[in-house]
């Protein structure tokens, strides 16, 4: 080794001192060199790793002062519109911490910023994983792990907002043990069982607290880490692009420049956490006062999170049926329960369900341009628009109030539309892509329409087209065409019966809705006589382009334009004349 | 005593005995009826005849020229001074338009002249709830906590926790308490109006309703402690600020730091 700097040797030394001990070098030197691909929409997840991190290094810091008790204790605290009431240690504590430790408020509303991110920022990483097929062969599992995390922080982000015991999160525990209640048949003892006794009781906060500090934070935390680490062993994937193919990566070393860019992403993050969390306030619980059971504020909402569940509480019509002597709120059971539990099941199954229906065995290290997997892109903005209809549903006081609407047109607005827009976005997202896909094959056949008339020296008028630049094509020609499966035989030449005709047939029937309509690519020789073709336009415009590119030529003949063939120079010109 | 006790079961005894129940009762419901007509003969009577001509040409097409009522607008008999004054000085009488609920508008349609002689002509037909005085305004010696333990019990679940209103079915509303005023608060409370129940003297004493003008006031003139309140109307604001702003920064910084170092 030819360590010359002063520097460079002490970080030899340093390297050496550990791997002798640890055997780190080898491991090092594998893995700090590896490659990761470079896009933007790559660092959604690091949003919300890093926003997880500072979600655990506040709340450390509000567990020093959080009282999680049910205990009866009149406030004597600075908050004078509260002086001498009774109210809970946990609520007393909550309002101490906002009012009279320092910086607590600020680490309070940093860490309830911090959770509202994360959440955020876990969906928009799912939307990117779902649409770009990044969930396929052989990342399944990490999705999986995925949509656990997101459930997890869903119950991380509502125990957190029901421990305050403020009139807020009381009336959230309310509806909480409400959805509880209606599981059928167990559903009154599992309440009983959960809340320790009537409610609202004087156990659950602290049952609430175990599970918020404990349990739920160390679960993410396992599988946040299982989750990177099959991201580092499986590698990344990547967008096409010229070079990049199934089985390469193509990008930057982790060190330095990723170590560098996440890095420095971390402080990015934490930066606007600490900004929002010191300009502007959220869940002021001094507002909403201590819970009691007799009270309840108007424009009582979850946090954003869970705002599509209580959406899908307040548009359920009062539906109950009584089956031998047990009680059934369709009210509650379909939009609590029956509801979220299909949408988080078929979340978590979507990968493995494409796979059946495709037939796709391969692996996809190369990641799907969303229009060139019509049938996801549309289930995915489907799936959205309903969400954001249960989410405006959850709002519709709110909504009412701001805009001046009748809260009852708004219910039976999102009642009717939470049927319509969603099939209607299926059809139109699919349509979209498929246009897309139209626009490329165009592209491949055609070049780039240059939007330039030219008039060719015999008077013929042509439209000039531009070839596509090395990089386009490489991203356009990475589509992965699927031929729909074939019809299966009934029998086989022999007239042996097809005992699994009928479920082949189904599959062949989705398998042609998923890839029915797919535009193929065209074929290499096709799309290189387009290209060709291209070519010779630019070849026909070539003298022009040059001509107009050379400025020089251009002062020397005056600024008027020329044909090749034309008089050159001023003085040819002029004898013309 | 022997007396009595002997003609105790005398039929005539009965016949007696319901007379004087009678007369007590009756005696004793005059005595009281009389007091409350004496408060609205306070009011000189040109003022009852010009409210009356104020009324028979701008609310008697509703409320009826006998002040009745009619289809289309409640009875105005026994509704007293205080309902009067607050919906024609807050503007929501006359009404604008119809629809779901008349609301508050800046008014110059009636002096305060003309508007205390509506009151007094209302308030002439039948006893109703008085305009409050000085004194029932005053609430300086009133408890604030306890005001916001009240508010929180009777008001909040309309009104909002912080006075921001809310929605009520049918496109009615409770309105937003930020404007309001203690003497607009104090009518309201003992009116009733539109949607809202009549919290009478004898349901919520002066002293609650000064705690709960007290815990308003504080709730319209406090700072928020934690910055930007984003119109403290709950978490919708906050997740409305959460995806546009805060996430527009985040993704801005991303798209920054994943741009290609030339």
């Amino acid at each position: 080794m030819s360590t010359t700097s002063p520097v460079e040797k002490a970080g030899a030394a340093t390297a050496t001192y550990v791997d002798q001990r640890l055997g780190s070098n080898k491991f090092l030197a594998r893995n700090l060199g590896k490659v990761f691909p470079d896009h933007w929409s790559f660092m959604l997840g690091e949003i919300a790793l890093y926003s997880f991190i500072v979600v655990l290094l506040t709340g450390t810091y509000l567990t020093l002062f959080f009282k999680p008790s049910m205990v009866e204790v009149v406030y004597n605290g600075s908050y004078v519109p509260l002086k001498g009431i009774e109210m809970s240690e946990a609520y007393a504590s909550t309002l101490d911490i906002s009012f009279d430790i320092r910086g607590g408020l600020l680490i309070r509303q940093m860490h309830h910023w911090a959770a509202l991110i994360f959440l955020a920022a876990m969906t928009v990483h799912m939307f990117r994983v779902f649409f770009t097929g990044a969930f396929r062969k052989p990342r399944e599992f990490n999705w999986i792990i995925g949509v656990v995390l997101v459930t997890m922080g869903l119950l991380a982000g509502f125990s957190g907002y029901s421990l305050p015991d403020d009139l807020l999160s009381g009336t959230g525990l309310q509806i909480a043990r409400g959805i509880v209640q209606a599981i059928p048949v167990i559903g009154t003892w599992a309440a009983f069982l959960l809340f320790g006794g009537e409610f609202p009781g004087t156990d659950f906060i602290s049952r609430l607290y175990a599970i918020h500090i404990l349990l739920i934070p160390g679960l993410i935390l396992a599988l946040v880490t299982l989750h990177l680490i099959m991201v580092f062993t499986q590698k990344h994937t990547q967008f096409p692009g010229p070079g990049r193919t199934n089985d390469n990566v193509v990008g930057y070393p982790l060190m330095p420049v990723y170590m560098a860019k996440a890095g420095g992403f971390f402080f990015v993050v934490f930066g606007v956490i600490a900004l929002v969390g010191g300009l502007i306030s959220i869940n002021p619980i001094w507002i909403f006062g201590p819970y009691t059971p007799d009270q309840v504020s108007a424009g009582s909402q979850p946090d954003w999170y869970i705002g599509f569940l209580d959406g899908a509480l307040r548009l359920m019509p009062n539906w109950e049926s009584t089956i031998a002597g047990f009680t059934l709120s369709w009210n509650i059971l379909i939009p609590a329960l029956i509801v979220p539990g299909i949408l988080f099941t078929v979340l978590g199954a979507y990968p493995f369900i494409e796979a059946w229906v495709t037939g796709d065995k391969r692996e996809h290290h190369l990641l799907d341009r969303p229009r060139n997997a019509p049938t996801r892109t549309a289930f995915g903005t489907m799936a959205i628009s309903f969400y954001v209809l249960l989410l405006v549903g959850g709002g519709n006081d709110i909504i009412a109030t701001a805009f001046d609407v009748s809260i009852n047109s708004i219910i039976w607005f999102l009642r009717i539309t939470l049927f319509i827009i969603p099939p209607l976005v299926f059809v139109f997202t699919r349509r979209i892509c498929l246009g897309l896909q139209r626009r490329d094959q165009a592209k491949l056949l055609h070049g780039y329409e240059a939007g330039r008339i030219l008039r060719l020296p015999h008077g013929e008028f042509i439209e000039v087209h531009q070839p596509l630049s090395v990089k386009e094509l490489a991203v356009i020609t990475s589509k992965n065409d699927i031929e729909p499966l074939p019809v299966p035989e009934k029998a086989d030449i022999d007239g042996v019966k097809n005992k699994k005709f009928k479920s082949h047939n189904r599959r062949a029937k989705l398998s042609r809705f998923f890839y029915g309509d797919n535009i193929p690519l065209p074929s290499a020789a096709e799309i290189e006589a387009g290209q060709a073709h291209v070519a010779h336009d630019a070849e026909l415009e070539a003298p022009l382009a040059a001509y107009e590119d050379a400025d020089e030529l251009r002062r020397a003949h005056g600024g008027v334009l020329h044909h090749p063939g034309m008089a050159e120079t001023n003085a040819e010109q002029e004898a013309e004349r | 005593m022997k007396f009595l006790a002997a003609r105790r079961r005398n039929p005539l005894v009965a016949i007696g005995l319901l007379l004087f129940a009678l007369l007590a009762v009756g005696g004793g419901y005059a005595a009281i009826a009389s007091v409350q007509p004496a408060q609205a003969s306070a009011s000189s009577q040109t003022q009852v005849e010009e409210g009356k001509q104020l009324f028979l040409s701008g609310c008697s097409s509703c409320h009826g020229l006998e002040a009745q009522g009619t289809a289309n607008g409640p009875t105005m008999i026994g509704v007293g001074a205080a309902a009067v004054d607050f919906q024609v000085a807050s503007g929501r009488m006359p009404m604008a338009a119809p629809g779901a609920q008349a609301g508050a508008r800046p008014t110059d349609i009636y002096t305060q002249d003309q508007i205390d002689a509506l009151a007094a002509y209302v308030a002439s037909l039948a006893p109703g709830p008085a305009n409050p005085t000085a004194e029932d305004l005053d609430f300086s010696n009133a408890d604030v906590a306890e005001g916001g333990v009240l508010f929180r019990t009777n008001c909040a679940q309309c009104h909002q926790a912080a006075g921001q209103g809310g929605a009520l079915t049918q496109g009615k509303y409770a309105p937003n308490l930020m404007a309001a005023t203690p003497r607009e608060m104090y009518q309201a409370m003992v009116t009733g109006p539109q949607s809202m129940p009549v919290f009478s003297n004898e349901t919520l004493p002066v002293e609650d309703k000064q705690a709960i003008m007290a815990y308003v006031t504080e709730l319209q003139t406090a700072s928020s402690p934690g910055g930007l309140d984003l119109g403290r109307i709950g978490p919708v604001a906050e997740g409305l600020f959460l995806w546009t702003a805060v996430f527009a920064a985040l993704i801005g910084a991303a798209v920054w730091i994943g741009i290609k170092a030339r």
